[in-house]
């Protein structure tokens, strides 16, 4: 807990000093320094391990997206019918012969549990002598003893503490939990907590601590050891707390799902069993459990379902064990045929919950069935762990939603940033939560809730926006980047060498929080847009297009293309976009180049929600007309076109919406396209490979392709990968999920050194690749800067020399 | 049931690692009696013909539950989708039989071997309506939270199914 309360500075204490932010970067550096060094290896042992495990099971599971489909919906109707629900359930434990107690927050909770202990504890929870709270000294015990199992949401309410103060003896018999309560240090993920520690870590703590005859060394004597002590402590237990990962509205039954099988030993060992769950779990019936069983176990670690569903409808008619006793087990149950010797608590926790459950944008968090599958599928998750990507309790993508909705927003704060929107989470999430979407509305609001600094007129005139007060400058600079590089193309070169020099830098760093261990973009003095209409505009485009149709190059189509020239790409990379206009042409395409707004995409990743609702306004009235004249948008940039295809429809009329992603494409899924119906390849410039048709056993020239994060979500890295292949490169692809420099992420100081050590990884794998290719800026220059060498898009390879 | 639906169970099971053994009601306690390591606890098997073996303590004491190497019980239906045992809490103690010991034995009926997820829904729908628990219980407990993946934590450590091919 120590090293946790460090890290929750209150973020307003600092923010009226001036130069605070510079120090406040610093200081974020430092920590994520300190967690890349400590933590970082062993979470993405694991973290990466479960998400490849997740993926190959899920392309495993035939009706993977009926299931989604079906969870999403269940939860959605769950959600809705709340109240109702809690009824329900209180009902059927009642007639069951339990006990439902709704808790309106954490205290309340804890004081009803803790009633339940004392009463459960009888004359041994005297509570007044000097009760040990040293959880893992069994001999000085005087009080109830608790054994516990799935405790995240007592996690969540500080359970423990309250139960040691009262003089109970509380222990944790997940292996994982156990290990924090030993280590007296919190979880750093949703299913596995105790992930940031070494299996070596954990046997130097345990020897430390247990004094054994020999050293523990090997993970398979640490869990005997486990066992047997942790047994010992449910025998002897008078009660036990276990969470719930779901119950059962109409029967009142609760489903644990686990690995271990402490869970089922806590539920029915002792004869009282008290269920911490919050409301956000019940599901209607029987039945709407079953795509979840289906799926969790799938979408936390890979497995096809998890070693324990228990389905408890309790007070369960397994007899208790008194293990002091020598009757039969049996007969003790004879006795009392109903169960009635067994107690039952349900306590369903709101703690936020209701109110989430009526803000529009949160209510989608009380969706989540904890899995940790967002966790898993994120690049900087499996960098830093759950320590740095998390807040008080929960962590990973959708911690964002749970911190804001039951501990508030100072605690998503802390951490929020580190969700770069790369939605690779999306396809991983079983119920299909927009988790960028969650992270990009709650920074918004604390964006809006934030204090106006001094300097913040310096970065206003430069970016004109629609966002008020006291945005950070450097969200302000970077959700306004087009301004920026049209003001640094327009004085290009005099801005480029401005940019390059140190006491710029020095204030770049100081002001704005930009990196200065990054090389910056160098602006081109010509932008694409102006290089089109000097180039002869539409009317030559459309004379080379017919060119290529009378030498038969022609795809069969009779469509043309507006060529949607984003900042980077109009500003800074013009050689892709020409790249684009000269293969489009050369199949036939006429193409257009209009100067179009942004797209949102910048503001968006700062958390600027109302400056890309404008900006999605005007780049849809800008492009309309050539819709509807039945022009196809085609884009370069795979984060442009994600806004279009993904953020959009928050912002546009559904009708807009559909139209514009039905008629926008990203550049090579287009240019495949045109192949697909008749475009001659050879008219593109393909590996000699191809050149030598003739030859086909011939290996054609090797490619390293990584495509986009978003790229991927959006289903698009294939037809780029079909496209090299169908023009004869022999490919690779990368396996890392994202490439860590996420647009603006890997300027800013105080995520520079995470961005590399994400970057890395997939640096790693194409450090012996000849040629590296790359569809996103970002991943480009990341991959650049990494491999020190020129990192082009797909297109570029393609493309004819003229 | 389907015999292919015994075979999709009896794949299952290996891949998971788990023992199986199709049986004759008849021979199904001999059987039991030779697999098991004493000393052994076990829940009545509510299958025509089939009884518990001698060496099997039924109506255990908890100690007699703490000390039992093996856990005799029957399922109420298997799975074969997953290779799973569904294991009711039955008052005469299945739960406990089945989870202390470091091995555990189920006995099912193959017309009790369902095809998948959803069928064992059907019938599970029935059993939790009537206030019923009862565990899905698939391969041998397990934990990757030392550090490396290990069998054998609070669940048994090691599983084997007999499928009554009569029954």
């Amino acid at each position: 807990m120590a090293e946790r309360a460090n890290s929750h500075s209150d973020p307003h204490a600092s923010r009226t000093q001036p130069r605070t932010r510079d120090r406040d970067r610093e200081e974020a550096a430092a920590r994520i320094r300190h967690l890349l060094e400590t933590e970082g290896e062993a979470v993405h042992a694991q973290a990466s391990v479960s998400n490849v495990r997740r993926a190959q099971v899920y392309e495993e599971t035939d009706d993977l997206e009926e299931l989604r489909t079906k969870a999403r919906a269940i939860k959605e109707d769950a959600i809705e019918r709340l109240p109702e629900l809690i009824e329900t359930v209180r009902e059927a434990v009642e007639a069951n012969g339990g006990t439902v107690y709704v808790a309106e927050d954490a205290a309340d909770a804890n004081e009803y549990v803790a009633n339940v202990v004392e009463d459960a504890g009888g004359e041994s929870a005297g509570g007044t002598t000097e009760a040990t709270s040293d959880a893992t000294d069994a001999t000085g015990a005087s009080g109830p003893t608790v054994v516990k199992s799935k405790s995240m949401t007592t996690e969540e309410i500080d359970l423990n503490d309250t139960l040691e103060r009262e003089g109970a003896d509380v222990y944790e018999t997940d292996l994982g939990e156990w290990v924090l309560q030993v280590a007296d240090d919190t979880p750093s993920h949703i299913v596995g907590p105790a992930m940031h520690l070494s299996r070596a870590e954990i046997a130097d703590l345990f020897t430390e601590r247990f004094d054994p005859d020999e050293p523990f060394e090997t993970a398979e004597e640490l869990t005997r050891f486990a066992r047997d002590y942790l047994g010992e402590r449910i025998r002897e237990a008078d009660i036990g707390i276990t969470g719930a990962n779901f119950v059962v509205a109409e029967s009142g039954t609760l489903t644990l799902i686990t690995n271990e099988g402490n869970a089922r030993k806590c539920a029915v060992t002792p004869d009282t069993h008290v269920t911490v769950a919050g409301v956000e779990k019940l599901l209607p019936t029987v039945r709407d459990l079953e795509p979840f069983v289906d799926l969790i176990a799938k979408s936390a670690t890979g497995q096809p379902i998890s070693q324990y569903v228990t389905l408890l409808t309790p007070p369960v008619e397994s007899p208790t064990l008194d293990f002091a006793s020598d009757e039969p087990i049996a007969e003790l149950e004879d006795e009392d045929e109903d169960g009635d010797d067994r107690e039952f608590h349900l306590v369903l926790l709101d703690n936020g919950r209701t109110a989430m459950r009526e803000d529009d944008q949160l209510r989608e968090t009380l969706y989540c069935i904890r899995c940790g599958a967002c966790s898993n599928s994120c690049a900087n998750f499996q960098s830093v762990g759950g320590h740095g990507f998390g807040g008080e309790t929960y962590s990973g993508g959708i911690a964002t939603g749970w911190e804001a909705g039951v501990h508030g927003q100072d605690s998503a704060a802390e951490f929020n940033d580190l969700c770069t929107g790369c939605s690779r989470c999306v396809d991983a999430c079983p119920v299909k939560i927009d988790i960028p979407w969650i992270n990009t509305v709650v920074r918004d609001r604390i964006n809006r809730d934030a204090e106006p600094e001094a300097y913040d007129a310096l970065v206003d005139g430069l970016t004109p926006n629609a966002e008020t007060g006291g945005l950070d400058p450097g969200k302000r600079f970077f959700g306004n980047i087009g301004t920026v590089a049209k003001l640094g193309s327009a004085t290009a070169p005099v801005s480029n060498w401005l940019a390059d020099a140190g006491p710029v830098r020095d204030l770049l760093e100081r002001t704005l929080g930009i990196d200065r261990r990054r090389d910056l973009p160098t602006f081109q003095r010509e932008c694409l847009v102006d290089w089109f209409e000097k180039r002869g505009g539409e009317a030559a485009s459309r004379r080379r297009a017919d060119r290529a149709a009378s030498r038969g190059d022609a795809a069969d189509v009779d469509r043309e293309a507006v060529l949607y020239p984003d900042v980077y790409t109009n500003y800074v990379d013009t050689d892709r976009g020409k790249a684009a206009v000269r293969t489009l042409e050369a199949l036939g395409i006429p193409v257009r180049v209009p100067d179009l707004p942004e797209s949102g995409r910048a503001p968006l990743s700062q958390g600027m929600v109302a400056t890309a609702d404008e900006r999605a306004s005007a780049l849809y009235g800008a492009v309309a007309e050539d819709l509807d004249a039945g022009r196809d948008l085609v884009v370069i940039e795979p984060s442009d076109l994600a806004a279009f295809q993904r953020e959009y429809e928050r912002f546009l009329p559904e009708r807009s919406f559909e139209r514009l992603r039905e008629h926008s494409y990203e550049v090579c899924e287009y240019v495949y396209g045109l192949l697909e119906n008749g475009g001659d390849p050879t008219a593109l410039s393909t590996s000699a490979a191809l050149a030598e048709s003739d030859d086909r056993g011939d290996r054609g020239d090797p490619i390293a392709y990584h495509s986009h994060c978003q790229q991927r979500t959006l289903g698009l890295e294939a037809p780029t990968t079909a496209l090299l292949e169908r023009c004869g490169y022999e490919l690779r692809t990368s396996t890392a999920e994202c490439c860590g420099m996420a647009g603006s992420f890997g300027y800013k100081r105080e995520y520079y050194e995470l961005s590399v050590d994400v970057g890395e990884r997939l640096a790693t794998e194409f450090e012996d690749a000849e040629t590296v290719v790359a569809s996103g800026t970002s991943c480009g220059d990341q991959l650049e800067g990494l491999l020190e060498r020129d990192v082009p898009h797909p297109i570029e390879m393609i493309a004819p020399e003229r | 049931m389907a015999t292919d639906t015994v075979g999709r169970f009896e794949r299952a099971l290996s891949d998971l690692e788990v023992g199986f053994e199709r049986v004759a009601a008849a021979d199904a306690s001999e059987r039991i009696a030779s697999i098991l390591e004493a000393p052994a606890v076990g829940t009545e098997l509510p299958y025509d013909g089939v009884s518990q073996p001698d060496g099997v303590t039924t109506e255990p004491t908890a100690a007699e539950l703490a000390a039992a190497e093996t856990g005799v019980t029957p399922a109420s239906f298997g799975i074969a989708e997953y290779g799973t045992v569904a294991i009711e809490s039955r008052p005469d103690g299945d739960e406990p039989v089945a989870l202390y010991p470091d091995f555990h034995v189920a006995v099912v009926a193959a017309s009790d071997v369902v095809p998948d997820l959803g069928a064992a829904f059907e019938r599970l729908e029935g059993h939790l309506r009537g206030a019923k628990s009862l565990v899905f219980a698939t391969g041998r407990s397990a934990t990757a939270d030392m550090g490396d993946l290990v069998h054998g934590v609070h669940g048994p450590g090691a599983v084997h199914v007999i499928v009554l091919e009569d029954r």
